[in-house]
């Protein structure tokens, strides 16, 4: 809690997990430094947290190995990983006070009343839960008990805290409130913290570097801006960020370097687009974020002239929902006070170095 | 008027259907029970009497040696067998919840005594306990020639025999809540558990136990009315015997209504053993309600 | 093996001595459970001078249907003599009518609990599964009493009669638990629907508690048929149900014991309820559960 001197660095090494003949995990690897704020976001049966649980020694590999603070721990009980958990139903065990469940562990592991005492203290004061260290958990709200979770995790003084979407059960203003704890928690602690989840607006404001898992495999991994800027494949474009982005099938045309994206009668060029590979004329599909595109008089001369369907108040932003001259709805982020109504029209240009540009089979990144 | 019409059928439709169960509580289950306990306070022997003598059958009764043998035989079987159950349930819900092969199996072959009825339990283990062809027998047969396990032919012994044959027969029952209860606990307490580098016995002994209460609760006030109804398995294994040894109080009140034809005397039991029943079942029953109250 | 292995893969899992005894466990005490079947088949199939030699876990030497043949259809019950077989029908003419109309009773009792606010109805619930606490004994006397008054003592209608009311509670609270945890949009629609208080039990909630339907059944056949002490005072001389008729045979015979046809005569009085819970496997233990959690 104090100063941390241990190393706590983890690198997973071509690991494989499957149940029966499912695979979950193959040959994944994954090293995350020192300090390092990690999420593993996804959807549901991705795999994110069988990789939590395999880091933290509650699951065995069928192949591969574990790192953790430059020990191979593949083999070692969780208790022995220097590692700390955070789960999503809180896990508290019920019939022990809340000072009894963050001491629980240090007392089996014979450590001195004394300094359990201070560690509780500590953790406590930290979380601001001193006031409630005599209650039971059943007497607790769910964002305390949460807390008192943590607490349990801070005692163990360890180098690396893993957590298991723990704010899920939560309803939504408490979700806030313990992201921003979590965050702060990371900056004094300076701890390793790998962090699961399927929400991605968590992943954002918590990682320095978001793996977007799917199927088994991190499809990207890389910091928030990154992944939410130049998303490596569909899958990754449409699950982060909402509103979500905006699709358009078309065609990359043009020669010599003067590529255009031509999808029904839009036409947009593509001068300013980093390609990651050398750019060839064929069919692609167009992303673009709802805020990327540049609306009303930012549109520029050559805008083109877009009929509004609908529009979406959201507060501080409004989402002006237009049809595109090939008939396909898109979405387009304006300023909450702009003045626009169905069934004008809003002038809107897409700048080329705000796009993302897929191929139409695998959809990845071009 | 008339759009209250189908309302008012609705509501005489519902009366109708509770007549029976309210029938049967008021008659069967108020009215006899009232009627017992009147019976117990009548100088009725063969024939029912209405001459009203207090509390004299129960001094009676509490003067009664088969009697005494009876409750005290039912304190024995009781704690013995209620223990018994309970600790050989949990031990085998633990062991089977520990991820061990052939699962289903195990959990067929512990439960299935409980499916059978107490004549069937009672005439095996008479059987069994048969000391000439029984376990003894076989005991013998191996070369102890010593061995000595005629427990069922004895009087002050014979109460243990019963208590083998219930627990046969109950532990399942108790694995089979408890497994249930194990199941119910959330996996992620295990793994919390795990990361606190709890040992498993420890996490059972301080975690689980403290956590399944209910399910002790249930499977103790399941037993509790079982002992306190035995009598099949008194009349399959031993018919009350050798002697009077294994009497239970359910048979003396049945003794003495259809052999004995002492009809006070017989009431009087059976209001004593409603009396204990309501002593166990009442605290029960008080703390279930406040709980759901609470809830 | 002096160079540590780099560790990689699955943690090895070396037979551990706790391993090693759970296992131990587990086997000794599915032996435990288990020989009281092994010792009932494995006689029944003996002949008497081979029990007379002893070894009672010994397979049979010359294995013979001979006993069976006896139990079913030539064993003595006090002067009759014309086997098991009449205890066998007589179970099944007071099962059939008696499963039926307790589950009738119960779901309709259960239903009318559930979804109308009929007054009182949580207090003759709350009644209801107090009672089914109370020893039979208490009732005993004045049903006989009044059930020799309205001309149904020692028949089949007041066996089924009595089946039914103390069958009543765990089949009122089963099903209406059930009920319960269904969503009462369902209720209210077919109110709106225009549906009255029959039409919504037969034709709504019925249909939809086929599982807890199952239950019933599972919980009133293995009950009844294992029943003892009603179908001894109830069912009348003419109408005896197997468990009373077995045991009259194993333990009323005069001159020597038949050891093989008793055995054979307790495993086909246990046949039906051990093909109820091997066939209905997990819906037994579900009916335990739901029958377990009175109060």
């Amino acid at each position: 809690m104090s100063t941390r001197d241990q190393r706590c660095e983890v690198s997973v090494r071509g690991v494989d997990i499957g149940f029966g003949r499912v695979k979950v995990l193959e040959k994944l690897n994954l090293d995350i430094a020192q300090s390092e704020f990690i999420v593993l976001l996804g959807p549901s049966g991705c795999g994110k947290s069988t990789l939590l649980n395999a880091i933290a020694g509650l699951l065995d590999v069928n192949d591969g190995q574990i790192w953790i603070g430059g020990r191979n721990v593949t083999w070692e009980e969780p208790k022995d990983r220097g590692i700390a958990m955070v789960f999503q139903s809180y896990a508290l065990y019920p019939r022990m006070t809340v000072r009894g469940n963050m001491s629980f562990g240090l007392r089996v592991a014979g450590m001195p009343a004394a300094e359990i005492q201070k560690r509780v203290t500590e953790a406590a004061a930290m979380l601001k839960i001193t006031n409630l260290l005599d209650r039971r958990p059943s007497e607790l709200s769910g964002g305390q008990r949460q807390r008192v979770a943590i607490g349990r995790a801070l005692v163990r003084d360890a180098g690396v805290f893993l957590f298991d979407e723990p704010l899920s059960n939560l309803d939504a203003q408490l979700r806030v409130e313990l992201r921003v704890e979590i965050k702060r928690l990371h900056q004094r602690l300076s701890a390793t913290m790998i962090y699961v989840t399927h929400d991605q607006i968590e992943a954002l404001t918590l990682a320095d570097r978001i793996a977007v898992m799917q199927g088994g495999v991190i499809q990207q991994l890389d910091t928030p801006q990154k992944v939410y800027r130049e998303p490596i494949n569909r899958f990754v474009a449409s699950f982060v960020g909402s509103p979500s982005m905006n699709f358009v099938p078309g065609r990359i045309e043009g020669a010599n370097g003067v590529l255009a994206f031509v999808g029904g009668d839009l036409t947009i060029p593509l001068q300013g687009y980093a390609f990651r590979s050398p750019a060839a004329p064929g069919p692609a599909v167009l992303g673009v974020r709802p805020e990327h595109v540049l609306a009303g008089g930012a549109a520029g001369p050559a805008a083109i002239q877009a009929p509004i369907e609908m529009i979406e108040p959201m507060g501080a932003d409004s989402l002006v929902w237009c049809r595109m001259p090939s008939g396909a709805s898109f979405s387009v982020r304006v300023d909450g006070e702009a003045r626009v109504a169905p069934g004008g029209t809003l002038p809107v240009s897409f700048p080329a170095t705000a796009l993302s540009l897929f191929d139409d089979g695998p959809g990845e990144r071009l | 008027m008339l759009a209250l019409r189908p309302r008012l059928a609705s509501k005489l439709s519902a009366w109708l259907a509770l007549s029976p169960a309210t029938t049967i509580l008021v008659v069967v289950y108020v009215g006899c029970t009232a009627w017992t306990v009147w019976i117990s306070m009548t100088a009725s022997r063969m024939l029912p009497s209405s001459t009203f003598v207090g509390l004299r059958q129960y001094d009676a009764l509490f003067a009664n040696e088969r009697w005494q043998i009876s409750v005290s035989n039912l304190v024995v079987f009781g704690v013995l067998f209620m223990i018994a159950s309970l600790v050989l349930g949990f031990l085998l819900a633990v062991a089977i919840d520990q991820r061990v092969r052939a699962e289903n199996v195990l959990r067929s072959v512990f439960l299935y005594p409980f499916s059978m009825s107490f004549i069937v339990t009672g005439l095996v283990w008479q059987w069994l306990l048969n000391p000439t062809y029984g376990i003894q027998a076989v005991g013998r047969g191996f070369g102890f020639e010593t061995f000595r396990f005629d427990w069922i032919v004895r009087q002050e012994t014979v109460i243990y025999c019963l208590v083998i044959a219930g627990v046969w027969h109950a532990a399942g029952l108790v694995m089979a809540i408890m497994l249930a209860g194990l199941r119910g606990i959330d996996e992620d307490i295990w793994k919390a558990a795990r990361v606190d580098g709890l040992p498993p016995w420890r996490v059972y002994v301080s975690i689980v136990i403290p956590m399944m209460g209910a399910s002790f609760a249930t499977a103790a006030v399941l037993l509790a009315t079982s002992v306190v109804r035995l009598y099949d398995l008194s009349v399959a294994m031993t018919n009350g015997g050798p002697g009077i040894a294994s009497e239970v109080p359910a048979k003396f009140v049945m003794d003495h209504l259809f052999e004995r034809q002492n009809i006070g005397l017989a009431t009087a039991a059976a209001t004593s053993m409603l009396i204990t029943v309501a002593a166990v079942v009442a605290p029960w029953i008080y703390i279930q309600s406040r709980r759901r109250r609470a809830a | 093996m002096v160079a540590a292995v780099e560790p990689a893969g699955p943690r090895p899992r070396p037979v551990t001595p706790a391993r090693v005894g759970l296992y131990a466990f587990l086997v000794i005490t599915a032996l435990f459970f288990l020989t009281p079947l092994y010792v009932m088949l494995v006689t029944s199939f003996k002949t008497m001078p081979e029990i007379r030699q002893g070894n009672l876990l010994g397979l049979p030497a010359e294995p013979s249907l001979q006993a069976w043949g006896h139990a079913w259809s030539a064993a003595c019950t006090g002067l009759a003599c014309n086997g098991i077989s009449v205890g066998f029908f007589n179970s099944v003419k007071i099962l059939v009518p008696s499963v039926i109309v307790s589950i009738a009773v119960g779901s309709l009792t259960g239903y009318a609990l559930s979804f109308w606010r009929v007054r009182g109805a949580s207090a003759l619930f709350g009644a209801l599964m107090i009672v089914a606490f109370v020893p039979y004994q208490i009732f005993i006397y004045p049903l006989v009493r009044i059930f020799a008054t309205i001309g149904i003592n020692n028949s089949i209608p007041g066996i089924v009669a009595i089946h039914t009311i103390f069958g009543l509670p765990t089949m009122t609270l089963l099903f209406r638990n059930y009920f319960a945890s269904l969503p009462i949009e369902l209720f209210k629609a077919a109110r709106v629907d225009g549906a009255g208080f029959f039409r919504i039990y037969s034709s709504v909630m019925m249909p939809m508690a086929t599982p807890m339907l199952i239950v019933a059944v599972i919980l009133q056949v293995t009950g009844i048929w294992n029943d003892f002490i009603l179908g001894l005072v109830f069912a009348g001389r003419e109408n005896l149900p197997m468990t009373v008729q077995l045991n009259n045979i194993v333990n009323s015979t005069q001159g020597e014991r038949l050891y093989n046809v008793d055995m054979a005569a307790t495993l086909l009085t246990a046949l039906v309820p051990l093909v109820v819970y091997f066939a209905s496997g997990r819906w037994f233990v579900r009916g335990i559960a739901a029958g377990a959690v009175k109060g």
